[in-house]
């Protein structure tokens, strides 16, 4: 696992990958994984580029597998390698499963307990915003037209019209894809 | 192999294969599996650790780790978790050498512009849905909006305000 990506690859110990992860896993209440991936690993520490992020994100929704750990993968991959990958996944999934395993524990006694109940909805809640502040954070950072309009028309597709997403994704990224190749064509000839 | 942890891991890694699009794509043949064609659990018991899963931390598939426990105890915790994870995993890391393989081709940098807008898109339509999920409440959808506030416009982070919230509504509880 030596190969590389890109030269200035910061070096990152294998404890702290492990111990974002953990925190990660541990937060993301209601799908906010990528928005409290994307604070960590985009905002705070710098690790990747926004740009990279989302690419990595649409490859990590596209592929098979949950979405959080896909995207645990390409992360601890890119910056340690197949044992960085190995670390982020387990650090990502391991303390969740134990808790959710002392929650199905708790359920199968007692039921279901209005106060636990309470409260997971409350903080199920912030995961929503975490969410939506990171869909205010990249519209914030569109600058470019043709993107906002692909971006826009994958929403309407997906968010609105609720078509299944896999059919959506296969028609709209090879033309996304393909309209950056032509500006990287042109710019290349001109 | 005992033959419970043997089924789960027939149930779960074919599942595992085909869950393009994530978790929430396989959930129904998950149940159809579990419930109808297996007969590990009822459909409510079905129903009830699903809304479990969804309300926990971490990934929803983790409803893995709730049937394998149903079925086998810890040892099928652990083997289901096991068995719903690590075959995508291995096409998922195939996916990601391939990528960074490429790093340096002019194909590379287009996959990744043309890609993001895509990503853009599909943060919207998820934050959507958890919205329009009809088990989100008033009070929550107040808390959200709030958190959403102090989250773009102050320096609060996410994990004060998930305290503050756990305490709010749980303490409602009481009164």
């Amino acid at each position: 696992m030596t190969s590389a990506p890109s030269a200035e690859k910061p070096s990152i110990s294998l404890t702290t990958l492990a111990s974002v992860f953990f925190r990660v896993g541990m937060a993301s209440f209601g799908g906010s994984t990528a928005a409290f991936l994307y604070r960590e690993v985009v905002q705070t520490r710098r690790w990747m580029s926004e740009e990279e992020f989302l690419a990595a994100l649409t490859l990590s929704q596209v592929m098979p597998g949950a979405n959080p750990v896909n995207m645990a993968l390409y992360v601890g991959s890119q910056l340690r390698g197949g044992v960085g990958g190995f670390v982020a996944a387990f650090g990502l999934v391991g303390p969740p499963f134990v808790v959710i395993l002392i929650l199905g524990g708790l359920y199968a006694r007692y039921g279901g307990s209005p106060v636990v109940q309470a409260v997971l909805a409350g903080v199920v809640a912030i995961g929503v915003a975490m969410v939506l502040q990171l869909g205010t954070q990249l519209a914030r950072n569109i600058r470019r037209l043709v993107p906002a309009i692909i971006a826009a028309a994958i929403f309407l597709a997906v968010g609105v019209l609720n078509w299944p997403m896999i059919p959506v994704v296969l028609v709209m990224a090879p033309l996304s894809v393909g309209f950056e190749l032509y500006l990287i064509s042109k710019a290349g000839n001109g | 192999m005992d033959s419970r942890l043997l089924g789960l891991i027939l149930v779960f890694a074919p599942l595992s294969l085909v869950s393009f699009g994530g978790g929430q794509a396989i959930i129904a043949d998950m149940q159809v599996q579990v419930v109808e064609v297996q007969g590990w659990m009822t459909a409510q018991q079905f129903a009830d650790i699903f809304a479990l899963s969804r309300a926990a931390p971490g990934p929803s598939t983790l409803i893995a780790a709730l049937i394998g426990w149903q079925v086998a105890g810890f040892a099928g915790a652990l083997v289901g978790t096991l068995a719903i994870y690590v075959p995508s995993s291995i096409v998922m890391y195939g996916a990601i050498r391939w990528w960074q393989s490429r790093a340096d081709s002019p194909w590379r940098s287009a996959l990744q512009r043309g890609l993001a807008p895509i990503a853009m898109g599909l943060v919207f339509a998820g934050a959507l849905s958890v919205l329009q999920a009809a088990q989100v409440s008033m009070l929550q959808l107040a808390m959200t909006f709030v958190a959403l506030g102090c989250l773009v416009f102050t320096k609060i982070g996410p994990y004060p305000l998930m305290i503050v919230a756990a305490l709010v509504f749980g303490s409602l509880q009481f009164v």
